[in-house]
């Protein structure tokens, strides 16, 4: 199944995995963000709509 | 405009502080970074175009906050934002004003420390004119990356991350001018892209730095 | 109806709500077609050997790299001219983005120059172009952080932006210009037109397919966190005043 990247395995598999690393940072801290934004929000939401009515 | 001219000339050289350091720092770094290479004098005259160029681009950078903070502080940029001259002068103005504290002066004093570095010959006429070309720039770049910072409290690191990507294309033609120069090599192209530089830059960056100071007083 | 209509925060987020699903779907399913292609059925080419698959990486996220840029100055001129506040916070949420874009070609670059060219690091004007490209985000993305007021922040940055992308094109031309001083640097710049044969082509397009719909993703994701934190601090402030 692998394929033989022969003598340069660690520059291609050591590329695929910085990528990987860096796009996952990326796409844990966006989620990260709005799932901690939309919980805030979600609750002044709730108390703000409370105290109005 | 004239008197504000004098007047933010006057005001530089009574407080002092500001006005030397950014010479020391030339005088220091073209001092140290001998003893650091060592005393070789073929590297050293091979990197000295650089040296040189990088000090002068390093001690404009110290100066630059106070620009505008001195006066955003004591409330006269309110002021000469609605003086009846426009804005866009008094940045370029307050960029002339930097320029005749730090850059003349860092041209006037390069060709001295370029013998510490062991410039060659031929390199001094075309470093003392590449100076005198590009350190405007350097001065109009960082009023425009001072306005830019001018509202905050601790804006002297953020300006100086600004403004370094900008110095870029200045630093790159200063320093082939020099270099060109000093291995006698043709340097119009360098020194026609480095003059065109400041005058695209004194001609559009006041209106930038302008529209940026009027964000910021609003 | 007009494209204008969007610049509403409401009608964007019920747009992007829908949109997104298809978005992260179709993102899915490009990179992990083009980067499965690409890293298990393609030949060796004959000069690069098995470095030539880094190639799905390194050439996707350098594009972006740059077109995020673009799209950043677009809608930074948008705000200028328009002031719609979500073409300000699109700008603000791409940035970080393109940063780890352009992160990603250094990275891989420099893993692919190593074998290839025997070095890590070499002042070719393509990689001195990217990292004056990422201090300029760095820059961009500061500048941001440090200015309170939204409205402030909004229009320091576009102006940044601006004036950013006419000295990054200077900065490209200058550094092009410097180096062909130093060495005729012929070995160094792949030309990629010209050494990309079919094989390795259709994999690569799905890639560059599959990095322009992550960017979408990415963005219209951190452009909905980015309203939700302005809603946010005006309710917030609008409980202070009460």
């Amino acid at each position: 199944m692998m394929p033989d990247l022969g003598k340069y395995a660690v520059a291609v598999l050591g590329s695929y995995l910085a990528t990987a690393l860096l796009i996952a940072a990326l796409v844990a801290l966006t989620l990260w963000q709005s799932a901690r934004m939309k919980r805030a929000l979600s609750e002044v939401e709730a108390r703000q709509g409370k105290s109005d009515g | 405009m004239k008197a504000l001219l004098l007047r933010d000339l006057r005001l530089a050289f009574r407080s002092g502080g500001g006005f030397g350091l950014g010479l020391a720092f030339f005088f220091l770094l073209s001092v140290l970074v001998p003893l650091g290479v060592g005393p070789e004098g073929g590297t050293l005259s091979r990197i000295a175009p650089g040296i040189l160029w990088v000090g002068a681009l390093l001690a404009c950078l110290l100066s630059l906050d106070r620009i505008f903070a001195l006066d955003h502080e004591d409330g006269s940029l309110d002021l000469l934002a609605t003086a009846p001259i426009p804005l866009e002068a008094v940045v370029a103005v307050k960029a002339l004003a930097h320029w005749i504290v730090t850059g003349l002066p860092l041209t006037l004093i390069a060709p001295g420390l370029a013998i510490f570095l062991n410039l060659p010959p031929a390199g001094y006429p075309w470093l003392v004119l590449s100076l005198l070309l590009g350190t405007p720039a350097l001065s109009i770049i960082g009023a425009f990356g001072a306005a830019l910072t001018v509202g905050l409290r601790r804006g002297g690191l953020l300006l100086s991350l600004l403004v370094l990507p900008l110095y870029v294309p200045t630093l790159i033609f200063g320093g082939e001018v020099v270099r060109r120069g000093a291995e006698h090599m043709a340097l119009a192209t360098p020194l026609a892209l480095l003059a065109a530089i400041s005058l695209g830059a004194a001609a559009l960056l006041p209106f930038a730095a302008a529209s940026a100071i009027r964000v910021n007083l609003r | 109806m007009s494209i204008w209509e969007y610049a509403n925060p409401k009608k964007f987020m019920a747009l992007s709500a829908r949109a997104l699903p298809w978005a992260v779907g179709l993102t899915l399913v490009l990179l992990v077609t083009g980067l499965v292609w690409g890293f298990f059925f393609t030949p060796d080419d004959y000069k690069q050997g098995s470095t030539v698959k880094i190639i799905y990486l390194h050439v996707p996220s350098a594009m972006m790299a740059i077109n995020a840029w673009v799209m950043m100055l677009v809608t930074s001129l948008i705000w200028i001219v328009r002031r719609h506040h979500v073409s300000a916070l699109a700008a603000k949420a791409a940035a970080p983005v393109g940063l780890t874009f352009t992160l990603i070609a250094l990275v891989t670059g420099a893993l692919w120059g190593q074998p290839m060219w025997g070095t890590w690091w070499a002042w070719d004007p393509r990689l001195t172009s990217f990292l004056i490209l990422t201090l300029f985000y760095f820059g961009y993305m500061a500048l941001w952080a440090a200015i309170e007021d939204p409205d402030t922040a909004a229009d320091l940055t576009s102006i940044l932006c601006l004036v950013g992308s006419v000295f990054a094109l200077l900065s490209r031309y200058a550094v092009l210009f410097w180096n062909q001083g130093l060495h005729q640097g012929a070995s160094l710049s792949l030309d990629k037109k010209e050494n990309v044969s079919d094989v390795f082509w259709l994999p690569l397009v799905i890639c560059i397919a599959g990095f322009v719909l992550l960017f979408v993703t990415m963005v219209l994701l951190r452009t909905r966190t980015e309203i939700r934190a302005r809603r946010l601090k005006a309710l917030l402030a609008r409980e202070r005043v009460a």
